[in-house]
């Protein structure tokens, strides 16, 4: 068993720069935040890597992390610019039994991380799921389509600033 | 010569009698042998999270109740444990007590329909009318406790909203003794039946390491064979102080990993619920079940992922806190998600009457998988 500490140094000596820093400031869990391009090589070794083993993808889930620039313009209307999503990976390792927490952050004009899909096959949904609500795009994800909302559906609703629509296929929308 | 064959594509749902809830499968195949299964859903999508982000913490607890609605209590029980967690409440000894009687009698209630409805799959009615029977007793159990059959909000951040009533220990273990004979009952009826044994044994074969990297957990994990149980290997709440086993596929009848397997592993698991009962019925200590309840749920900032083992695999909750009265992000990974997500790798080479025996072992709720 290892503990996060532990498992980020590991990683720190294999991928250098990929792998940002640890953050165990917040409660509960600390979390390693790494590079969101390197993503699925540092999965690919945390999975085939002797003393991790971390065959298990518990969770993956989009975040967008509601740290943009408010902007209130003159007729009242607040537009939020820039800012950043963040994707968490929760693994599990069902052999040794240790947890870790990973964490990649992208910018919101450009967001595109690296699909875990090769390694763990459980994410190929999840991946969907933070496609579908946040637009967070996932490079060589096999099918990467809408899931949960029909295919021609505008804008990705868990976006801080998505605002409802008010109309669809053409017919109001009543609220 | 040499005969052509192309692809064919025939849409299963979403209306459709196996589908349990309102699921579309694209099936693409070569006479009847299944090549791929891609499952359409959505059609049940209600914003779980969207929703979550505007309301209170509290008040997000009605919402998971709609989620798997064949076992809402276990859904308020990771909730409203992952808000402790993030809160480091302490629970009353009384109130562990009863979640955990409550959660095990919801398990039992939805493996009952799980089994009841997968004979009802492959064409065996009576079980179904059995099961839905003895369901209802569990059903009238929690009733009379809290007012509702099936969407309870019984489980409260910090409590529960009722203490139980005082009848509820000794119809708790009638229904134990009632219920323990009937599972005897249902094996003759169904689990070595011929007939469904045909139809289930060496069908959507899952080996151990494929399902553990398909993501499947559960009944449907230990169906192929895998000892993992959170309540033992992760233990929550107070399962560690209980004596029970974790029972797992073994291939009776047919290959490990296969349908039968997973049905199997359910049936044995209605004993090891009932033991967990009987073991907590008798122990439940006095007190107030709602001294702990907080007057304003406010966690401090921070983010936690908490699992439980409800009865469909692991259910996770993701909460962030921003430090607000309202949670800044709810992410479920809901356990039939992600054992939908595999049927495309598990049905793969079977034949087109396998898909409906498949999809019924894996027992889904569109609820909790659209949201």
């Amino acid at each position: 068993m290892k503990s996060p500490e532990e498992i980020f140094e590991i990683l720190k000596a294999e991928f250098q720069d990929a792998v940002v820093e640890i953050d165990s400031e917040l409660p509960v869990e600390p979390i390693i935040i790494v590079d969101p391009l390197a993503i699925n090589k540092i999965a690919q070794f945390l999975r085939v890597n002797e003393d991790l083993q971390f065959d298990s993808l518990m969770n993956l889930s989009g975040v967008d992390d509601a740290n943009g620039e408010k902007i209130t313009e003159e007729d009242g209307t607040v537009t939020i610019k820039g800012g950043t999503f963040s994707v968490y990976y929760h693994l599990h390792s069902t052999t040794i039994d240790h947890k870790v927490v990973l964490r990649v952050i992208t910018d919101k004009n450009k967001p595109e991380v690296e699909s875990v899909d090769p390694v763990w096959k459980a994410s190929t949904w999840h991946e969907r799921e933070a496609y579908d609500m946040y637009g967070i795009i996932f490079l060589n994800h096999p099918d990467l389509r809408r899931i949960l909302l029909p295919d021609d559906w505008d804008g990705y609703p868990l976006r801080k600033d998505y605002e409802n629509p008010e109309y669809y296929d053409g017919m109001k929308v009543p609220y | 010569m040499s005969l052509r064959t192309e692809e064919m594509v025939l849409n299963m749902g979403p209306q459709h009698p196996s589908t349990h809830g309102v699921l579309r499968l694209e099936l693409v195949l070569e006479g009847e042998v299944v090549h791929d299964v891609k499952p359409h859903i959505g059609y049940l999508h209600r914003c779980f999270e969207k929703h979550a982000e505007a309301m209170t913490y509290p008040q997000v607890i009605p919402y998971t109740d709609r989620m798997d609605y064949l076992a809402s209590m276990y859904n308020n029980f990771g909730y409203v444990e992952a808000i402790e967690k993030l809160m480091e409440i302490e629970i009353p000894e009384r109130v562990e007590y009863i979640r955990v009687i409550m959660g095990e009698l919801q398990r039992i209630a939805s493996h009952m329909v799980a089994l009841g409805t997968y004979g009802l799959d492959l064409g065996a009615f009576t079980p179904f009318l059995y099961l839905f029977r003895d369901r209802e007793k569990i059903l009238t159990l929690f009733e009379e406790t809290c007012g509702a059959r099936l969407l309870y909000n019984y489980m409260w951040v910090g409590g529960l909203s009722h203490d139980i009533h005082p009848d509820f220990v000794r119809k708790t273990k009638e229904f134990v003794d009632y219920f323990r004979p009937t599972i005897i009952e249902l094996n003759e009826l169904l689990t070595y039946n011929k007939i469904f044994i045909e139809r289930t044994a060496n069908i959507g074969i899952c080996p151990a390491k494929e399902a553990i990297n398909l993501g499947l957990t559960g009944p449907n994990l230990r169906g192929s064979g895998v000892k993992f149980d959170l309540r033992k290997n992760d233990p929550y709440s107070i399962y560690d102080r209980f004596d029970f086993e974790i029972p797992v596929g073994e291939g009776l009848v047919g290959t490990v990993g296969d349908c039968w397997d997973r049905y199997y592993v359910r049936i044995l698991e209605l004993e090891q619920s009932l033991r967990i009962i009987e073991q907590a019925i008798d122990q439940i200590p006095d007190g107030d079940v709602k001294s702990a309840v907080p007057r304003r749920v406010k966690p401090p900032k921070g983010h936690v992922y908490h699992r439980v083992e409800a009865p469909k695999g692991e259910l996770g909750y993701f909460i962030i806190s921003d430090g607000t009265v309202n949670p800044a992000r709810v992410k479920v990974r809901a356990p039939s998600f992600v054992s939908l997500s595999a049927i495309g790798e598990i049905a793969k080479g079977y034949l087109i009457a396998d898909v409906v025996a498949i999809l019924g072992s894996l027992d889904i709720v569109l609820g909790e998988i659209d949201r």
